[in-house]
């Protein structure tokens, strides 16, 4: 299982990688094992306001439709459009080519509150 | 708890991911849903369905009693011939969707759904009347093996010339040394055979079909490719499709149905809804805007709920949006628009031909 130490998490297995004054967002390693094959993604528009802790989107794998919730708040500005065409890329690349949306966030002090690597790595173990 | 196949160990130790199933500990998945789909589509798998019940009818009135209860029609099949049909209640609502076995007149196997094994055993009790009737299923261990090189493989373990057993047929013999009853059936479109056999030599099974599909590229599969595959072919899944409030004319088995072969129960309801004419069937649709239709979601005309879907997924094999769902007869027709709610927003679908999927 691939935690990668530099980005943070969150409790419903996203992940935040802050990339200048913006922040890239998508699930992690462990959400997609546990999803199975995705073959549907539906995503926000550019332009469009999310708020964190609260859906912004859905991963479908072919049993289980799964909800995709914010790590900030903010407004999208880039939407990894590729991913309608071929949704495996967040099984095959969770983290890089698999991102999902990026957010201009609103208050970046929230990032604050999301946990760290070890922190998720802990909180991972005790899922399982 | 949830029960276990005989097969538990064997699905854990080889790490599938487990999942509950009608109440049952099941492999959902082994290497993964896509890869195990195609592997049966194109090569061959192997499915533990031991979860399935087996529920055996005895006596010289077997056969009569349980054609009494049993939509299709028993007389027409000769020993060594299954029979897939339905049991229903007086009312026409499916009580269980099985297969027959016919093993001699005397001597029926009727393997039911996991679900159902109780509830089944119960209904024919009470139903056959003048036969013996008992629930095997503890007693029987149940794999599938499916696909293209099926045969190839399984004729690499037994002596039974599977040349001469056609579909839905079926022998008795030794497979890999486990005594087993070898049928030509299955739920996934493809060739294939499920193979009985007791519960304690499963894993000895198990083991020697996996060795002997190796050169062929077998994949073991779990419940996830299972519901894919069946869902291309439209076969449908009780529980999901059909239940006792729905009747096999509304599911599209009327041509299981045999109205003419004298009474049975549930008949009258039947006959009389086919006289009065359908409400509802269930067709298959396919999505063609994004979106996967799932059970449960509505199914709207001009912004109206209409029916709803029972079945959904995204077809690995076709890669477009599939499912089953209950419309009014007028939207039933090929080609026939309508929506499909997926939360909160109508994504435009139609009726298609079934099944999705024609066997290369």
């Amino acid at each position: 299982m691939e935690i990668p130490d530099e980005l943070l998490y969150t409790r419903d297995h996203e992940w935040a990688r802050r990339k200048g004054v913006h922040v890239v967002v998508g699930i992690t390693d462990f959400a997609q094992d546990q999803l199975g094959d995705v073959v549907f993604v539906e995503l926000p528009a550019v332009g469009d306001p999310v708020k964190k802790g609260e859906s912004f989107g859905v991963v479908e794998s072919t049993k289980a439709v799964s909800e995709l919730f914010a790590p900030v708040s903010g407004k999208v500005v880039e939407v990894n459009d590729p991913l309608a065409d071929a949704p495996e890329t967040i099984n095959e690349d969770p983290y890089e080519e698999g991102w999902l949306i990026v957010v201009e966030p609103a208050d970046p002090g929230e990032l604050d509150g999301l946990m760290d690597a070890k922190a998720y790595k802990t909180f991972v173990e005790e899922q399982d | 708890m949830a029960q276990r196949t005989p097969l538990h160990d064997v699905h854990v130790r080889s790490g599938a991911r487990m999942v509950e199933f009608a109440g049952w500990d099941m492999p959902v998945q082994y290497a993964g849903l896509l890869a195990e789909h195609a592997a049966v589509r194109a090569r061959v798998g192997l499915f533990d369905v031991s979860h399935m019940g087996e529920v055996v009818i005895r006596g010289p009135r077997a056969l009569e009693a349980l054609n009494r209860v049993f939509t299709n029609d028993l007389s027409k099949v000769v020993d060594g011939q299954a029979q897939y049909g339905c049991l229903c209640r007086e009312s026409g609502g499916i009580v269980d969707d099985v297969i027959v076995y016919r093993r001699a007149a005397d001597d029926l196997l009727v393997c039911v759904n996991a679900a159902n094994r109780q509830k089944d055993f119960e209904w024919l009790a009470a139903h056959a009347g003048g036969a013996d009737v008992r629930n095997e299923s503890d007693a029987w261990a149940q794999l599938a093996v499916q696909g293209p090189r099926a045969a190839a493989v399984v004729q690499r373990l037994t002596k039974l010339d599977l040349s001469q057993l056609r579909t839905y047929r079926f022998g008795r013999g030794d497979v890999a040394g486990v005594a087993c009853v070898v049928a030509r059936t299955g739920y996934t479109g493809e060739d294939g055979f499920e193979l009985f056999c007791p519960s304690a030599d499963g894993p000895r099974l198990w083991d020697a079909v996996l060795e002997a599909g190796q050169p062929d590229g077998i994949a073991p599969c779990g419940l996830g490719a299972r519901d894919t595959l069946r869902l291309e072919m439209a076969y449908r899944l009780y529980g999901a499709d059909m239940d006792d409030t729905t009747t096999p004319l509304e599911a599209g088995l009327a041509w299981v149905v045999k109205l003419d072969k004298g009474d049975f129960v549930g008949r009258d309801a039947l006959v009389r809804q086919r006289e009065q004419g359908l409400t509802r069937k269930l067709v298959g649709f396919q999505l063609v805007e994004p979106g996967i239709g799932r059970h449960g979601y509505p199914v709207l005309q001009d912004g109206r709920k209409v029916g709803q879907v029972t079945s959904g997924t995204r077809s690995p094999s076709l890669g477009t949006s599939i499912g089953l769902a209950y419309v009014p007869p007028a939207l039933a027709a090929e080609g026939s628009s309508f929506a499909v709610e997926i939360r909160g927003k109508p994504v435009a679908g139609r009726a298609v031909r079934t099944p999705f999927y024609t066997r290369k």
